[in-house]
């Protein structure tokens, strides 16, 4: 049943080229039911081929099974195959993806109700399941980065789907762009390790020798890079907040549950390569984005931006785990983010979409009455994320506080990072909870906010569900719980042991969980009682992000430009002028041989009759001679 | 003193060479056909040459088809000098450069 | 002796009149002078043993050709025209000096090398093979050649067609266009 793997990126594929041809023609809402059927049978298949895998032989034997459609590039001594590695680590990650991929297809029917785009924006979506799953699934970083560069293209498509605003085609262009910067790395990161290994297969790759150290760590840092493009690190993390002007739906799935994950994934795949000196910068570097963000959502006022911010901090959280080590830990946070981060974004669509779409949270308030299903499960995705026990969020932040803490080099530091982060973290989830479900109604008089259609809180219900039970997958303290660690041991060839003794699990959760209630009270006392003032709780420097993006546009805009117009004026010149001098090389040659063509029989003859006596000399030089 | 092929052979090669110089620098198409035929007799002669060296009849059977392909061809020839003089009376070689590049 | 007599009349003949084509200002001498020539190409025929083609050469070519040439020349009264000297396109004299050469040395070369006594010399008379000149030239022409001999009948069918439609006057054709239609 492994072989079936095929299939799972081949069905949304073949969902994008349907909807392509026919979508206009099948109209709203079959084009809808028609994608959510291709995303819904991807995942069916894949969890066939995760039964299948799990029919397999596991102890001690590799649980990775490769195939190979076709060779792709031949190239010398480069090999590089079309194909397709089914191991955990990418069954996990297709599960998910594929899995809340769907349910966010049939939200996605009573959304996108009434768009003139309707067909587009899921064939779209399609195309984007299918560019994931070959992330996911290639065997090699040729085939991931294909995948790479076809999500970053969808996502530019997707964000940019309301392309008559200005401030959407922007924000296409913006994650675009920021998105090559990433790529750029990630192509100089593969030529390296062909060049170091001889090898571009992630199953070659494992078993290689290691490299240098200055070529590795060199290496593990453009793959981060990559990743902090992809994944939206500091200083690459500008995209996302921006990305926020496509539909909801885009936003959850992209930008919460899937792509962004991608950089993750990466890094872990990659996970023999990556030296010790490159994951102490990558936990620094993921710590400071984690706590970044949650100050800068701790001031935003529009619905989606907080929960933007937000996701770029749980990001820095997964990057804070690969950096200590534990990457059964990033993993498992990834995917109890895809849980709740999409259950909070579905659930914010469904408030902007019943607020006809207004996003600005000071004009929200007391939505629970009218909107009880998408209330509930928000404040189940609050509480997942606040890091409150027995949710979800819990179990995975707390082990990567636990792998934060125990890292070698800064461990104490960088769990205060992450303690700090996590009070934020509750504290601003808090804030928007009570200003949008809370307190007293400050919408207009013609607004009448009214709960959304099945397809819309169906799968908010599902997600609340995962975001309640997801810890189940790798509950810490007895061994046969953590059925995820268990699960991924292959991948990895230096397993991650947690080193602390129970007692010292124990107090640090205890930490954690007061962390984050502090945060929720804080949050109480401000916004809902009203006891302490807010004016100097949302200050302009945290609003609008610490003034990075201006910062990025006076210097990219100031010396930038003038160097992109140098080059281009060297395009202009230099290349143009080249290629257009051939032309006109060519041109002066044939003036040049003109004369020949006088138009006069007699010439021509002069030339038949010479060079006949030159064919006759040729033939007969042996006899001459 | 023998007559070898040989004489015959250079003969015919004169006949070739003179004709071939008179149809580079005779501009009027009649004489030029003219010079046409001379080459070609000057091949007819090398022809008949080489079948009595070899004992070979074919060497005559070619200049039969010769002859009979060089009147088709004058005839034809004339043909179209008569059609361009016609229009044009006093045409040389020269005039007729339309086909220039 | 005689036979040498023969070749360097002959020659002389042929040469004479070669030149004369080529350098003669009125066409109508130029077809004279051509008629000198081919009739010395068929003395050297004779001397070769071609009987058949001798006889051939001096009624097809010198007979029918060259009289064709004389009535074109004539009813285009080209005999009168102007300025048919040598050429004046700039490099056509140099190249025909270096074609002339060119030919003359390489022809030269080759026939030194290849130039060996005749063999069957009076063989095609007929005694090696016992047949005569004509008989020998009809055999090969109708059993290895046949093919080729009636696709020359063909040729002249063409050629006649072809001499037809070209030399019409353009007052015929229009004419005939306009008469076809009419028929019942």
């Amino acid at each position: 049943m492994v072989e079936l793997v095929w299939l799972v990126p081949t069905l949304p594929l073949f969902g994008f080229c349907l909807l392509l041809l026919t979508g206009h023609l099948l109209g709203e809402p079959r084009a809808g039911w028609i994608a959510t059927i291709a995303a819904g049978a991807s995942f069916v298949v894949t969890l066939v081929v995760f039964v299948g895998l799990l029919g397999k032989d596991s102890h001690g034997g590799e649980r990775s099974y490769e195939f190979i459609l076709f060779e792709w590039l031949p190239a010398g001594s480069l090999k590089v195959e079309a194909g397709f590695l089914v191991d955990p680590l990418s069954i996990t990650m297709a599960l998910f993806v594929t899995g809340v991929g769907a349910l966010i297809h049939l939200y996605s029917i009573g959304y996108m109700h009434e768009d003139p785009k309707y067909s587009k924006f899921f064939l779209y979506l399609n195309l984007f399941l299918f560019s994931m799953l070959m992330l996911v699934f290639g065997n090699n970083l040729v085939v991931t980065f294909l995948g790479w560069e076809g999500v970053g293209a969808c996502s530019y498509f997707l964000i940019s789907f309301w392309h008559e605003r200005d401030s959407a085609a922007t924000a296409g262009k913006k994650a675009f762009v920021t998105n090559r910067v990433g790529d750029w790395g990630f192509m100089i990161a593969t030529f390296a390790i062909w060049s170091a290994l001889g090898t571009v297969t992630y199953t070659e790759i494992s078993h290689s020798p290691a490299m240098s150290a200055a070529t590795g760590t060199a290496v593990s840092l453009l793959l981060f890079v990559a990743a902090a493009g992809k994944s939206a690190q500091l200083p690459l993390y500008v995209w996302l907040p921006d990305a926020m002007e496509g539909p909801t739906p885009v936003s959850a799935m992209v930008h919460a549950a899937t792509m962004v994950t991608s950089g993750v994934y990466l890094l872990v795949r990659m996970n023999s390569v990556l030296t010790d000196d490159a994951l102490l910068v990558i936990a620094v570097v993921g710590g400071a984005t984690a706590l970044f963000a949650a100050l800068c959502a701790v001031a935003q006022h529009d619905i989606k931006k907080v929960l933007a911010y937000s996701t770029i901090s749980q990001l820095g959280y997964m990057f804070l785990a690969i950096g200590s080590g534990a990457y059964v830990a990033a993993i498992f946070h990834v995917i109890t983010h895809a849980f709740f981060k999409a259950l909070l974004f579905l659930g914010s669509g469904s408030v902007i979409h019943g607020m006809h779409d207004e996003q600005d949270m000071r004009k929200m308030g007391a939505l629970r009455v009218a909107m009880p299903i998408t209330a509930g499960t928000f404040i189940v995705g609050w509480l997942a994320i606040a890091g409150v026990p027995p949710f979800a969020g819990f179990w995975s932040k707390d082990e990567i506080l636990l792998a934060a803490w125990e890292q070698k080099n800064i461990g104490p530091l960088l769990w205060a990072v992450g303690l700090v982060t996590a009070l934020l973290t509750a504290y601003y989830m808090s804030r928007q909870v009570i200003l949008v479900f809370f307190g007293e109604q400050r919408w207009e008089e013609d607004v009448h906010p009214h709960e959304s259609a099945w397809t819309m809180t169906a799968p908010l219900c599902v997600l609340a569900v995962a975001a309640i039970a997801g810890g189940a997958i790798n509950l810490p303290l007895i061994k046969d719980w953590l059925v995820l660690e268990h699960f991924l041991e292959p991948i990895f060839h230096h397993p991650h042991h947690f080193s602390s003794g129970t007692a010292t699990k124990i107090v640090l959760a205890i930490i954690s969980v007061v962390a984050g209630l502090i945060g929720i009270s804080i949050a109480t006392l401000v916004w809902l009682m009203r006891r302490i003032p807010s004016d100097n709780l949302e200050p302009e420097f945290l609003e609008n992000a610490m003034y990075v993006d201006s910062t990025y546009a006076r210097v990219v805009g100031g010396v930038g430009t003038s160097s992109f117009q140098k080059t281009a004026d060297f395009d202009a010149e230099v290349v143009d002028g080249t290629v257009n001098g051939v032309g006109r090389l060519v041109t002066k040659v044939g003036q040049l041989i003109q004369p020949t063509q006088s138009g006069y029989m007699r010439n021509y003859a002069v030339g038949v009759a010479i060079g006949a006596l030159a064919i006759v000399v040729v033939l007969a030089w042996g006899l001459l001679l | 003193m023998e007559i070898t092929t040989g004489w015959y052979l250079v003969l015919g090669a004169l006949l070739f060479v003179i004709g071939g110089t008179g149809l580079l620098i005779r501009r009027n198409p009649l004489v030029m056909l003219m010079c046409v035929e001379l080459m070609l007799n000057g091949v007819n002669l090398s022809f008949v040459a080489f079948a009595r060296q070899l004992d070979d009849i074919g060497g005559q059977t070619v200049v039969f088809f010769v002859l009979v392909v060089a009147a088709a061809e004058v005839v034809v020839g004339l043909g179209l000098v008569v059609a361009i003089l016609r229009r044009q009376p006093g045409a040389t070689a020269d005039d007729l450069s339309a086909l220039r590049g | 002796m005689v036979d040498t007599l023969v070749f360097i009349v002959a020659a002389a003949i042929c040469l004479t009149g070669a030149l004369g084509v080529i350098l003669a200002r009125n066409p109508v001498h130029s077809a004279l002078m051509l008629v000198m020539t081919l009739f010395g190409i068929a003395v050297q025929f004779v001397a070769q043993e071609a009987h058949f083609l001798a006889a051939v050469q001096v009624i097809v070519y010198a007979g029918a050709i060259v009289v064709l040439f004389l009535f074109v020349i004539m009813l285009l009264g080209v005999d009168r025209a102007q300025n048919l000297e040598l050429s004046i396109l700039p490099i056509q004299r140099w190249a025909a000096l270096v074609f002339a050469a060119g030919s003359l040395v390489i022809l030269g070369a080759l026939i030194v090398v290849v130039n060996e006594p005749v063999t069957g010399a009076e063989a095609m008379g007929g005694t090696a093979s016992g047949d005569e000149n004509v008989r020998l030239l009809a055999r090969s022409l109708f059993s290895d050649h046949v093919y080729a001999f009636e696709l020359t009948s063909l040729l002249l069918v063409i050629a006649v067609i072809g001499a037809v439609v070209l030399a019409r006057k353009p007052k015929d054709i229009q004419s005939a266009t306009i008469e076809e239609p009419g028929n019942n």
